[in-house]
Protein backbone atom coordinates (compact mmCIF):
# COMPACT_ATOMS: atom_id res chain seq x y z
CA UNK A 1 0.00 0.00 0.00
CA UNK A 2 1.45 3.49 -1.08
CA UNK A 3 1.65 6.06 1.54
CA UNK A 4 0.27 9.02 0.40
CA UNK A 5 1.76 12.42 1.15
CA UNK A 6 -0.95 14.10 3.15
CA UNK A 7 -1.40 10.51 5.19
CA UNK A 8 2.63 11.12 6.07
CA UNK A 9 1.70 14.77 7.15
CA UNK A 10 -1.22 13.34 9.31
CA UNK A 11 0.83 10.54 10.87
CA UNK A 12 3.48 13.40 11.34
CA UNK A 13 1.68 15.58 13.19
CA UNK A 14 0.20 13.17 15.16
CA UNK A 15 3.44 11.90 16.29
CA UNK A 16 4.61 15.52 16.87
CA UNK A 17 7.75 15.23 14.89
CA UNK A 18 9.02 17.99 12.31
CA UNK A 19 9.77 16.15 8.69
CA UNK A 20 11.73 17.82 6.59
CA UNK A 21 10.41 18.49 3.11
CA UNK A 22 13.80 16.85 1.42
CA UNK A 23 13.07 13.67 3.58
CA UNK A 24 9.75 13.14 2.64
CA UNK A 25 10.09 10.95 -0.69
CA UNK A 26 12.16 9.05 1.83
CA UNK A 27 9.51 8.56 4.53
CA UNK A 28 7.21 7.59 1.99
CA UNK A 29 8.68 4.87 0.85
CA UNK A 30 9.67 3.38 3.77
CA UNK A 31 6.24 3.58 5.12
CA UNK A 32 5.00 2.06 1.87
CA UNK A 33 7.45 -0.62 2.10
CA UNK A 34 6.46 -1.75 5.92
CA UNK A 35 2.80 -1.57 4.72
CA UNK A 36 3.39 -3.70 1.89
CA UNK A 37 5.26 -6.65 4.18
CA UNK A 38 2.62 -6.15 7.27
CA UNK A 39 -0.04 -7.04 4.44
CA UNK A 40 1.18 -10.30 3.84
CA UNK A 41 -0.72 -11.48 6.72
CA UNK A 42 -3.47 -10.50 4.67
CA UNK A 43 -2.95 -13.79 2.73
CA UNK A 44 -4.25 -15.49 5.55
CA UNK A 45 -7.41 -16.66 6.29
CA UNK A 46 -8.92 -15.20 9.87
CA UNK A 47 -12.49 -15.91 9.52
CA UNK A 48 -13.56 -16.98 12.74
CA UNK A 49 -10.16 -16.36 14.57
CA UNK A 50 -11.05 -14.44 17.65
CA UNK A 51 -8.30 -11.45 17.85
CA UNK A 52 -5.06 -12.18 19.71
CA UNK A 53 -4.86 -9.42 21.95
CA UNK A 54 -2.73 -10.40 24.41
CA UNK A 55 0.74 -12.43 24.34
CA UNK A 56 0.38 -15.01 27.56
CA UNK A 57 -2.69 -16.42 29.00
CA UNK A 58 -2.47 -14.60 32.00
CA UNK A 59 -5.86 -12.75 33.62
CA UNK A 60 -6.58 -10.90 36.19
CA UNK A 61 -3.80 -9.54 37.50
CA UNK A 62 -5.12 -7.13 39.69
CA UNK A 63 -3.75 -5.84 42.92
CA UNK A 64 -5.77 -4.84 46.15
CA UNK A 65 -6.21 -0.73 46.64
CA UNK A 66 -3.09 -0.20 48.98
CA UNK A 67 -0.76 2.44 48.83
CA UNK A 68 2.84 2.21 48.77
CA UNK A 69 5.51 4.23 49.48
CA UNK A 70 6.30 5.71 45.94
CA UNK A 71 8.62 8.90 45.00
CA UNK A 72 9.17 11.93 46.99
CA UNK A 73 8.32 15.85 45.76
CA UNK A 74 12.31 16.25 45.02
CA UNK A 75 12.81 13.07 43.18
CA UNK A 76 9.83 13.16 41.16
CA UNK A 77 11.02 16.66 39.93
CA UNK A 78 14.44 15.79 39.75
CA UNK A 79 14.53 15.37 36.09
CA UNK A 80 11.90 16.94 34.39
CA UNK A 81 13.99 19.72 32.37
CA UNK A 82 12.45 22.29 33.44
CA UNK A 83 10.60 22.87 37.00
CA UNK A 84 9.87 25.02 40.03
CA UNK A 85 9.74 24.35 43.58
CA UNK A 86 6.51 23.25 42.92
CA UNK A 87 5.16 22.38 39.25
CA UNK A 88 6.87 20.45 36.18
CA UNK A 89 7.27 23.27 33.93
CA UNK A 90 6.36 23.01 30.08
CA UNK A 91 5.59 25.05 27.10
CA UNK A 92 2.69 27.26 27.47
CA UNK A 93 -0.50 25.23 25.70
CA UNK A 94 -3.89 25.91 25.67
CA UNK B 1 -34.46 36.12 20.40
CA UNK B 2 -35.17 33.02 21.31
CA UNK B 3 -39.27 33.12 21.58
CA UNK B 4 -41.78 30.44 22.77
CA UNK B 5 -42.48 29.59 19.37
CA UNK B 6 -38.86 29.03 17.67
CA UNK B 7 -38.00 27.03 20.83
CA UNK B 8 -41.41 24.81 19.96
CA UNK B 9 -39.93 24.42 16.07
CA UNK B 10 -37.18 22.49 17.16
CA UNK B 11 -36.36 19.00 19.40
CA UNK B 12 -32.96 19.62 21.38
CA UNK B 13 -31.41 16.25 21.30
CA UNK B 14 -28.70 16.05 24.13
CA UNK B 15 -26.24 13.53 25.79
CA UNK B 16 -23.84 13.42 28.42
CA UNK B 17 -20.60 12.24 29.36
CA UNK B 18 -19.95 12.13 33.04
CA UNK B 19 -16.55 11.42 34.49
CA UNK B 20 -16.48 10.57 38.11
CA UNK B 21 -13.39 10.10 39.91
CA UNK B 22 -13.21 7.28 42.58
CA UNK B 23 -13.07 7.47 45.95
CA UNK B 24 -10.12 4.89 46.40
CA UNK B 25 -6.95 5.03 48.44
CA UNK B 26 -4.85 4.12 45.59
CA UNK B 27 -4.62 5.25 41.99
CA UNK B 28 -6.38 3.13 39.08
CA UNK B 29 -2.50 1.42 37.49
CA UNK B 30 -0.32 2.06 40.65
CA UNK B 31 0.38 2.31 44.40
CA UNK B 32 0.64 5.93 44.54
CA UNK B 33 -1.62 7.61 46.51
CA UNK B 34 -5.14 8.75 45.10
CA UNK B 35 -6.11 12.25 47.33
CA UNK B 36 -7.48 15.06 46.45
CA UNK B 37 -5.76 18.43 47.65
CA UNK B 38 -2.34 17.43 48.39
CA UNK B 39 0.62 19.88 47.66
CA UNK B 40 1.32 19.99 44.36
CA UNK B 41 3.30 16.57 42.70
CA UNK B 42 3.59 14.83 46.07
CA UNK B 43 1.58 11.70 45.11
CA UNK B 44 3.77 10.70 42.41
CA UNK B 45 5.39 7.96 41.53
CA UNK B 46 7.53 6.17 38.54
CA UNK B 47 4.28 4.66 36.66
CA UNK B 48 1.98 8.05 37.77
CA UNK B 49 5.56 10.05 35.32
CA UNK B 50 5.42 7.40 32.49
CA UNK B 51 9.17 6.76 33.30
CA UNK B 52 10.59 3.97 30.95
CA UNK B 53 10.11 0.03 32.04
CA UNK B 54 7.13 0.08 34.50
CA UNK B 55 3.97 -1.62 33.97
CA UNK B 56 0.47 -0.91 35.51
CA UNK B 57 -1.68 -2.71 37.65
CA UNK B 58 -4.82 -2.98 38.19
CA UNK B 59 -7.00 -1.47 41.35
CA UNK B 60 -9.06 -4.42 41.72
CA UNK B 61 -11.58 -1.80 44.15
CA UNK B 62 -11.85 0.62 41.19
CA UNK B 63 -13.42 -2.80 38.75
CA UNK B 64 -15.64 -3.21 41.45
CA UNK B 65 -16.90 0.63 41.89
CA UNK B 66 -17.61 0.34 38.49
CA UNK B 67 -19.80 -2.96 38.32
CA UNK B 68 -21.56 -1.42 41.19
CA UNK B 69 -22.16 1.92 38.94
CA UNK B 70 -23.30 -0.73 36.06
CA UNK B 71 -25.56 -2.79 38.67
CA UNK B 72 -27.28 0.25 39.85
CA UNK B 73 -27.80 1.58 36.21
CA UNK B 74 -28.92 -1.91 35.22
CA UNK B 75 -26.33 -2.11 32.97
CA UNK B 76 -24.66 -5.75 31.78
CA UNK B 77 -21.77 -6.34 32.58
CA UNK B 78 -18.97 -7.21 30.73
CA UNK B 79 -17.24 -10.85 31.71
CA UNK B 80 -14.52 -10.23 29.13
CA UNK B 81 -12.42 -7.12 29.24
CA UNK B 82 -9.68 -5.67 28.31
CA UNK B 83 -7.72 -2.20 28.37
CA UNK B 84 -6.95 -0.08 25.44
CA UNK B 85 -4.35 2.59 24.78
CA UNK B 86 -6.40 5.83 23.97
CA UNK B 87 -2.78 7.83 21.75
CA UNK B 88 -2.43 11.63 22.38
CA UNK B 89 0.23 14.20 22.94
CA UNK B 90 -0.38 16.55 26.11
CA UNK B 91 1.77 17.48 29.07
CA UNK B 92 -0.59 16.56 31.60
CA UNK B 93 -0.13 13.01 30.05
CA UNK B 94 2.99 11.96 30.56
CA UNK B 95 2.81 8.43 29.11
CA UNK B 96 1.43 9.71 25.90
CA UNK B 97 -1.50 7.57 26.28
CA UNK B 98 -4.44 7.15 28.74
CA UNK B 99 -5.21 3.67 29.33
CA UNK B 100 -8.94 3.26 29.00
CA UNK B 101 -11.41 0.33 27.35
CA UNK B 102 -12.23 0.49 24.08
CA UNK B 103 -14.13 -2.13 22.42
CA UNK B 104 -14.95 -3.70 25.67
CA UNK B 105 -16.54 -1.41 28.48
CA UNK B 106 -17.18 -2.83 31.30
CA UNK B 107 -20.60 -1.86 32.01
CA UNK B 108 -23.10 -2.09 28.76
CA UNK B 109 -26.61 -0.66 28.30
CA UNK B 110 -28.94 0.29 31.42
CA UNK B 111 -30.84 3.22 31.73
CA UNK B 112 -31.09 6.04 34.47
CA UNK B 113 -34.89 7.02 35.42
CA UNK B 114 -35.18 11.02 36.07
CA UNK B 115 -38.80 12.96 37.94
CA UNK B 116 -39.01 16.06 35.82
CA UNK B 117 -40.51 19.30 38.43
CA UNK B 118 -43.77 18.74 36.54
CA UNK B 119 -43.87 15.09 37.80
CA UNK B 120 -43.48 13.23 34.32
CA UNK B 121 -40.56 10.48 34.38
CA UNK B 122 -38.25 10.00 32.23
CA UNK B 123 -35.99 6.73 31.18
CA UNK B 124 -32.49 7.56 29.99
CA UNK B 125 -30.40 4.70 28.17
CA UNK B 126 -26.83 4.18 29.08
CA UNK B 127 -24.34 3.29 26.02
CA UNK B 128 -22.10 2.43 28.39
CA UNK B 129 -19.74 3.04 31.49
CA UNK B 130 -15.83 1.97 31.38
CA UNK B 131 -13.05 2.66 33.83
CA UNK B 132 -9.87 4.74 32.33
CA UNK B 133 -7.36 6.97 34.10
CA UNK B 134 -7.33 10.83 34.79
CA UNK B 135 -4.98 13.05 33.29
CA UNK B 136 -2.65 15.55 35.64
CA UNK B 137 -3.58 19.33 35.89
CA UNK B 138 -2.30 21.69 33.88
CA UNK B 139 -2.19 25.36 35.06
CA UNK B 140 -2.22 28.07 32.79
CA UNK B 141 -1.02 31.61 34.11
CA UNK B 142 -1.52 34.75 32.40
CA UNK B 143 1.79 36.31 33.81
CA UNK B 144 3.88 33.12 33.08
CA UNK B 145 5.31 31.68 30.23
CA UNK B 146 5.08 28.10 30.98
CA UNK B 147 2.43 26.01 31.69
CA UNK B 148 2.45 24.27 35.11
CA UNK B 149 1.77 20.75 35.39
CA UNK B 150 0.40 18.63 38.81
CA UNK B 151 0.62 15.39 38.37
CA UNK B 152 -0.92 14.27 41.34
CA UNK B 153 -4.39 13.99 39.68
CA UNK B 154 -2.61 11.60 37.13
CA UNK B 155 -3.43 8.01 37.03
CA UNK B 156 -6.76 8.65 39.82
CA UNK B 157 -9.20 5.84 38.59
CA UNK B 158 -12.20 7.28 36.66
CA UNK B 159 -15.62 5.79 35.46
CA UNK B 160 -16.90 7.23 32.35
CA UNK B 161 -20.45 7.13 31.85
CA UNK B 162 -22.09 7.86 28.64
CA UNK B 163 -26.09 8.62 28.00
CA UNK B 164 -27.63 7.93 24.36
CA UNK B 165 -28.86 11.08 22.99
CA UNK B 166 -32.22 10.45 25.26
CA UNK B 167 -32.66 13.90 26.56
CA UNK B 168 -34.75 16.19 25.20
CA UNK B 169 -34.23 19.59 27.30
CA UNK B 170 -31.97 21.45 29.70
CA UNK B 171 -34.01 20.23 32.84
CA UNK B 172 -33.90 16.86 32.04
CA UNK B 173 -30.08 17.59 32.01
CA UNK B 174 -30.15 18.69 35.03
CA UNK B 175 -31.99 15.94 36.83
CA UNK B 176 -29.99 12.99 35.20
CA UNK B 177 -26.59 15.00 36.39
CA UNK B 178 -28.76 14.96 39.88
CA UNK B 179 -29.41 11.53 39.97
CA UNK B 180 -26.26 10.57 38.78
CA UNK B 181 -24.67 12.46 41.55
CA UNK B 182 -27.23 10.91 43.82
CA UNK B 183 -26.53 7.52 42.86
CA UNK B 184 -22.47 8.21 43.26
CA UNK B 185 -22.50 9.07 46.96
CA UNK B 186 -25.16 6.86 47.81
CA UNK B 187 -22.72 4.01 46.21
CA UNK B 188 -20.15 5.58 48.00
CA UNK B 189 -18.11 5.73 44.89
CA UNK B 190 -17.30 9.30 44.11
CA UNK B 191 -17.64 12.12 46.20
CA UNK B 192 -19.97 13.44 43.18
CA UNK B 193 -17.90 17.20 43.99
CA UNK B 194 -18.19 18.93 41.30
CA UNK B 195 -16.65 22.64 42.12
CA UNK B 196 -13.49 20.30 43.05
CA UNK B 197 -13.42 18.23 39.47
CA UNK B 198 -14.60 14.92 41.21
CA UNK B 199 -17.75 14.50 39.06
CA UNK B 200 -17.03 16.26 35.64
CA UNK B 201 -19.69 16.23 32.61
CA UNK B 202 -19.39 16.98 28.57
CA UNK B 203 -22.95 17.45 27.10
CA UNK B 204 -23.03 16.80 23.49
CA UNK B 205 -25.65 19.12 21.95
CA UNK B 206 -27.61 19.23 18.44
CA UNK B 207 -31.36 20.64 17.80
CA UNK B 208 -33.26 19.43 15.08
CA UNK B 209 -36.74 20.44 13.52
CA UNK B 210 -39.67 19.03 15.36
CA UNK B 211 -40.78 15.37 13.64
CA UNK B 212 -37.39 14.86 11.84
CA UNK B 213 -35.82 11.75 12.94
CA UNK B 214 -32.39 13.14 11.72
CA UNK B 215 -30.11 14.77 14.58
CA UNK B 216 -28.26 18.14 13.43
CA UNK B 217 -24.31 18.99 13.69
CA UNK B 218 -23.63 18.05 17.59
CA UNK B 219 -21.40 20.17 19.11
CA UNK B 220 -19.70 19.03 22.61
CA UNK B 221 -19.42 21.69 25.61
CA UNK B 222 -16.91 21.16 28.21
CA UNK B 223 -15.67 23.03 30.83
CA UNK B 224 -19.09 23.22 33.12
CA UNK B 225 -18.21 23.54 36.80
CA UNK B 226 -21.49 22.49 38.61
CA UNK B 227 -24.55 21.15 38.04
CA UNK B 228 -26.51 24.63 37.52
CA UNK B 229 -23.93 25.01 34.71
CA UNK B 230 -24.68 22.76 32.77
CA UNK B 231 -27.93 23.53 32.57
CA UNK B 232 -27.11 27.00 31.84
CA UNK B 233 -24.78 26.01 29.14
CA UNK B 234 -27.10 23.22 27.04
CA UNK B 235 -29.75 26.20 27.30
CA UNK B 236 -27.45 28.29 25.40
CA UNK B 237 -26.41 26.05 23.32
CA UNK B 238 -29.82 25.64 21.87
CA UNK B 239 -30.66 28.68 21.74
CA UNK B 240 -27.60 29.49 19.59
CA UNK B 241 -28.44 26.87 17.60
CA UNK B 242 -31.74 27.15 16.70
CA UNK B 243 -30.83 31.31 16.03
CA UNK B 244 -28.45 30.00 13.37
CA UNK B 245 -30.35 27.67 11.95
CA UNK B 246 -33.35 29.89 10.93
CA UNK B 247 -30.34 32.52 9.68
CA UNK B 248 -30.06 29.48 7.19
CA UNK B 249 -26.47 28.55 8.30
CA UNK B 250 -25.00 24.93 9.25
CA UNK B 251 -23.89 24.34 13.00
CA UNK B 252 -20.12 23.42 12.43
CA UNK B 253 -19.69 20.18 14.59
CA UNK B 254 -16.91 20.95 16.96
CA UNK B 255 -15.70 21.30 20.72
CA UNK B 256 -16.81 24.60 22.76
CA UNK B 257 -16.12 25.58 26.42
CA UNK B 258 -18.77 26.93 28.54
CA UNK B 259 -17.83 30.95 30.33
CA UNK B 260 -20.09 30.56 33.52
CA UNK B 261 -19.49 34.31 34.33
CA UNK B 262 -21.13 35.86 30.66
CA UNK B 263 -23.30 32.73 30.30
CA UNK B 264 -21.93 31.91 26.68
CA UNK B 265 -19.99 28.79 25.00
CA UNK B 266 -16.99 29.38 22.93
CA UNK B 267 -15.66 27.12 20.11
CA UNK B 268 -11.92 25.90 20.92
CA UNK B 269 -11.23 24.95 17.97
CA UNK B 270 -7.72 23.84 17.79
CA UNK B 271 -5.43 21.61 16.15
CA UNK B 272 -6.23 18.90 18.58
CA UNK B 273 -9.45 18.46 16.13
CA UNK B 274 -6.89 16.27 14.47
CA UNK B 275 -6.75 13.80 16.76
CA UNK B 276 -7.08 10.49 15.75
CA UNK B 277 -6.88 8.11 19.16
CA UNK B 278 -5.48 4.79 17.26
CA UNK B 279 -6.94 2.80 20.17
CA UNK B 280 -5.75 -0.73 20.35
CA UNK B 281 -5.60 -3.38 23.05
CA UNK B 282 -3.12 -2.15 25.95
CA UNK B 283 0.02 -4.55 26.27
CA UNK B 284 0.88 -4.24 29.61
CA UNK B 285 -2.83 -5.00 31.48
CA UNK B 286 -3.94 -8.83 31.53
CA UNK B 287 -7.41 -8.86 30.14
CA UNK B 288 -10.11 -9.17 32.96
CA UNK B 289 -12.62 -12.23 33.55
CA UNK B 290 -15.47 -11.04 35.63
CA UNK B 291 -17.07 -14.42 36.96
CA UNK B 292 -20.70 -14.43 38.22
CA UNK B 293 -19.76 -15.28 41.64
CA UNK B 294 -18.19 -11.79 41.81
CA UNK B 295 -20.88 -9.79 40.49
CA UNK B 296 -23.03 -11.85 42.90
CA UNK B 297 -20.95 -10.66 46.51
CA UNK B 298 -21.30 -6.72 44.79
CA UNK B 299 -24.65 -7.27 44.34
CA UNK B 300 -25.02 -8.70 47.88
CA UNK B 301 -22.94 -5.80 49.19
CA UNK B 302 -25.39 -2.74 47.00
CA UNK B 303 -26.82 -0.51 49.16
CA UNK B 304 -30.23 0.90 49.24
CA UNK B 305 -30.84 2.81 46.05
CA UNK B 306 -32.95 6.16 45.80
CA UNK B 307 -35.11 4.91 43.55
CA UNK B 308 -36.36 1.60 46.08
CA UNK B 309 -36.17 3.95 49.29
CA UNK B 310 -38.64 6.33 46.94
CA UNK B 311 -40.73 3.94 45.81
CA UNK B 312 -40.39 2.27 49.64
CA UNK B 313 -41.12 5.67 51.13
CA UNK B 314 -44.28 6.53 48.92
CA UNK B 315 -46.10 2.85 48.34
CA UNK B 316 -45.28 1.47 51.68
CA UNK B 317 -45.28 4.69 53.75
CA UNK B 318 -47.57 6.51 51.78
CA UNK B 319 -45.71 9.80 52.38
CA UNK B 320 -46.28 12.50 49.56
CA UNK B 321 -43.82 12.71 46.10
CA UNK B 322 -42.63 16.14 47.59
CA UNK B 323 -41.53 14.06 51.07
CA UNK B 324 -39.97 11.27 49.33
CA UNK B 325 -37.58 13.67 47.43
CA UNK B 326 -36.72 15.59 49.59
CA UNK B 327 -35.97 12.47 52.26
CA UNK B 328 -33.99 10.86 49.55
CA UNK B 329 -31.95 13.52 48.15
CA UNK B 330 -29.22 12.21 50.14
CA UNK B 331 -28.07 8.39 51.80
CA UNK B 332 -27.78 9.79 54.93
CA UNK B 333 -30.81 11.50 55.08
CA UNK B 334 -32.63 8.38 54.21
CA UNK B 335 -30.93 6.12 56.62
CA UNK B 336 -31.95 8.01 59.30
CA UNK B 337 -35.32 8.58 58.53
CA UNK B 338 -35.62 4.64 57.65
CA UNK B 339 -34.13 3.91 60.81
CA UNK B 340 -36.95 6.33 62.31
CA UNK B 341 -39.76 3.93 60.78
CA UNK B 342 -38.75 1.13 62.30
CA UNK B 343 -39.33 2.50 65.67
CA UNK B 344 -43.03 4.01 64.48
CA UNK B 345 -45.81 3.66 61.65
CA UNK B 346 -46.58 7.35 61.99
CA UNK B 347 -44.88 7.59 58.88
CA UNK B 348 -45.54 10.99 58.00
CA UNK B 349 -44.94 12.51 61.27
CA UNK B 350 -41.06 11.27 61.00
CA UNK B 351 -41.25 12.64 57.95
CA UNK B 352 -41.88 16.30 59.31
CA UNK B 353 -39.80 15.83 61.37
CA UNK B 354 -37.12 15.06 59.18
CA UNK B 355 -37.97 18.22 56.55
CA UNK B 356 -38.82 20.38 59.76
CA UNK B 357 -36.98 20.53 62.91
CA UNK B 358 -34.12 18.41 61.92
CA UNK B 359 -33.51 19.74 58.84
CA UNK B 360 -33.71 23.60 59.95
CA UNK B 361 -31.32 22.33 62.70
CA UNK B 362 -28.77 20.92 60.56
CA UNK B 363 -28.97 24.19 57.79
CA UNK B 364 -28.68 26.78 60.60
CA UNK B 365 -25.59 25.50 61.90
CA UNK B 366 -24.50 24.09 58.38
CA UNK B 367 -24.17 20.28 60.22
CA UNK B 368 -24.51 17.23 58.08
CA UNK B 369 -26.63 14.53 59.96
CA UNK B 370 -23.94 12.46 60.70
CA UNK B 371 -23.20 15.19 63.31
CA UNK B 372 -26.55 15.41 64.87
CA UNK B 373 -27.07 14.70 68.44
CA UNK B 374 -30.39 12.58 69.02
CA UNK B 375 -30.46 9.22 67.80
CA UNK B 376 -33.90 8.41 65.15
CA UNK B 377 -35.03 6.33 68.64
CA UNK B 378 -35.08 9.41 70.66
CA UNK B 379 -37.30 11.82 67.84
CA UNK B 380 -40.01 8.77 67.29
CA UNK B 381 -40.35 8.48 71.46
CA UNK B 382 -41.01 12.42 70.98
CA UNK B 383 -43.31 11.38 68.34
CA UNK B 384 -45.31 8.79 70.23
CA UNK B 385 -45.52 11.42 73.40
CA UNK B 386 -47.33 13.66 70.56
CA UNK B 387 -49.12 10.76 69.52
CA UNK B 388 -50.54 10.11 72.75
CA UNK B 389 -52.04 13.47 72.86
CA UNK B 390 -49.17 14.61 75.99
CA UNK B 391 -48.08 17.34 73.94
CA UNK B 392 -48.79 19.50 70.85
CA UNK B 393 -46.17 19.37 67.97
CA UNK B 394 -45.29 23.11 68.57
CA UNK B 395 -44.72 22.49 71.91
CA UNK B 396 -42.25 19.80 71.21
CA UNK B 397 -40.42 20.88 68.22
CA UNK B 398 -39.93 24.38 69.88
CA UNK B 399 -39.64 23.21 73.37
CA UNK B 400 -38.65 19.81 74.21
CA UNK B 401 -36.63 19.49 71.00
CA UNK B 402 -33.50 22.42 71.77
CA UNK B 403 -33.22 21.05 74.86
CA UNK B 404 -33.14 17.55 74.26
CA UNK B 405 -29.82 18.12 71.80
CA UNK B 406 -28.60 20.20 74.74
CA UNK B 407 -29.58 16.22 76.51
CA UNK B 408 -29.12 13.87 74.42
CA UNK B 409 -28.75 11.27 76.66
CA UNK B 410 -32.11 11.61 78.60
CA UNK B 411 -35.55 10.07 78.02
CA UNK B 412 -37.94 12.50 75.97
CA UNK B 413 -40.73 12.13 78.42
CA UNK B 414 -38.40 12.57 81.86
CA UNK B 415 -37.53 15.92 79.69
CA UNK B 416 -41.01 16.92 78.87
CA UNK B 417 -42.05 16.19 82.67
CA UNK B 418 -38.75 18.55 84.02
CA UNK B 419 -39.80 21.51 81.66
CA UNK B 420 -43.27 20.98 82.63
CA UNK B 421 -44.61 20.71 79.08
CA UNK B 422 -47.18 17.39 79.56
CA UNK B 423 -50.34 18.27 78.63
CA UNK B 424 -53.13 17.12 81.01
CA UNK B 425 -55.45 14.78 79.39
CA UNK B 426 -56.31 13.23 82.59
CA UNK B 427 -60.02 13.47 82.51
CA UNK B 428 -59.97 14.13 86.23
CA UNK B 429 -57.75 17.26 86.02
CA UNK B 430 -59.60 18.93 83.11
CA UNK B 431 -63.24 18.39 84.05
CA UNK B 432 -62.96 20.32 87.65
CA UNK B 433 -61.32 23.11 84.96
CA UNK B 434 -64.36 23.10 82.64
CA UNK B 435 -67.02 22.83 85.81
CA UNK B 436 -65.20 25.87 87.26
CA UNK B 437 -65.28 27.76 83.21
CA UNK B 438 -69.45 27.07 82.63
CA UNK B 439 -70.08 28.15 86.05
CA UNK B 440 -68.27 31.11 85.43
CA UNK B 441 -70.17 32.17 82.27
CA UNK B 442 -73.69 31.42 82.64
CA UNK B 443 -75.12 33.76 79.68
CA UNK B 444 -72.46 32.25 77.13
CA UNK B 445 -73.58 28.52 78.28
CA UNK B 446 -76.98 29.64 77.52
CA UNK B 447 -75.85 31.25 73.95
CA UNK B 448 -74.48 28.23 73.31
CA UNK B 449 -77.07 26.43 74.07
CA UNK B 450 -79.85 28.12 71.85
CA UNK B 451 -77.30 27.76 69.16
CA UNK B 452 -73.77 30.06 69.03
CA UNK B 453 -71.86 26.51 68.53
CA UNK B 454 -68.56 28.88 68.21
CA UNK B 455 -68.86 29.96 71.80
CA UNK B 456 -66.99 26.49 72.10
CA UNK B 457 -63.69 28.83 71.29
CA UNK B 458 -64.05 31.10 73.99
CA UNK B 459 -64.64 27.74 76.38
CA UNK B 460 -61.63 26.37 75.32
CA UNK B 461 -59.56 29.63 75.79
CA UNK B 462 -60.72 29.48 79.24
CA UNK B 463 -59.88 26.18 80.26
CA UNK B 464 -56.46 26.20 78.73
CA UNK B 465 -55.61 29.48 80.26
CA UNK B 466 -56.95 27.91 83.28
CA UNK B 467 -54.27 24.87 83.45
CA UNK B 468 -51.51 26.90 82.34
CA UNK B 469 -51.77 25.79 78.58
CA UNK B 470 -51.27 22.24 79.87
CA UNK B 471 -54.95 20.48 79.05
CA UNK B 472 -54.51 18.61 75.92
CA UNK B 473 -57.06 20.23 73.33
CA UNK B 474 -58.50 16.96 71.62
CA UNK B 475 -59.84 15.74 75.22
CA UNK B 476 -60.29 19.18 76.51
CA UNK B 477 -62.35 20.08 73.69
CA UNK B 478 -63.96 16.48 73.45
CA UNK B 479 -65.27 16.57 76.80
CA UNK B 480 -66.37 20.52 76.71
CA UNK B 481 -68.84 19.14 74.15
CA UNK B 482 -70.46 16.78 76.26
CA UNK B 483 -71.01 18.77 78.99
CA UNK B 484 -72.44 21.28 77.04
CA UNK B 485 -74.59 19.06 74.90
CA UNK B 486 -75.47 16.89 77.88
Amino acid sequence: MKVDRDTLHKIAHLARIKVNPAQEEAYINNLSEILDWVEKLNEVDTDGVEPLTHMTMETNMWREDETKEHLSHEKGLALAPKKDSDYFRVPKVK
Amino acid sequence: MLTKELLNKYTPVVGLEVHAQLLTNSKMYCTDQNQYGSLPNTNIGVITLGHPGTLPMVNRKAIEYGIKMGLACGCAISRHNYFARKNYFYPDLPKGYQISQDKTPLCMDGSVDIMLKDGSQHSIRLTRIHLEEDAGKSIHLDHEKDTLVDFNRAGVPLIEVVTEPDIRSSEQAYALLTEIRKLVRYLAICDGNMEEGSLRCDANISVMPKGSDTFGNKVEVKNMNSIRNVQRAIEFEIERQIMLVEKGETIVSETRTFDAIAGVTHSMRTKEDLNDYRYFPEPDIAPLHINEEWINQIKAEMPSLPQQLFRQFTQEFGLPTYDAQVLTDTKEIALYFEEMCKNTSNYKAASNWMMGPIKSYLNELTLHIKDFPLSPKQITKVIAIIDEGKMSFSAAAQKLFPELINNPQMQPIELAKQLNLLQESDLGMILPLIEEVLEQYPDKVAEYKSGRKNLIGLFMGEVMKKSRGKADPKATSKLLKEKLEA
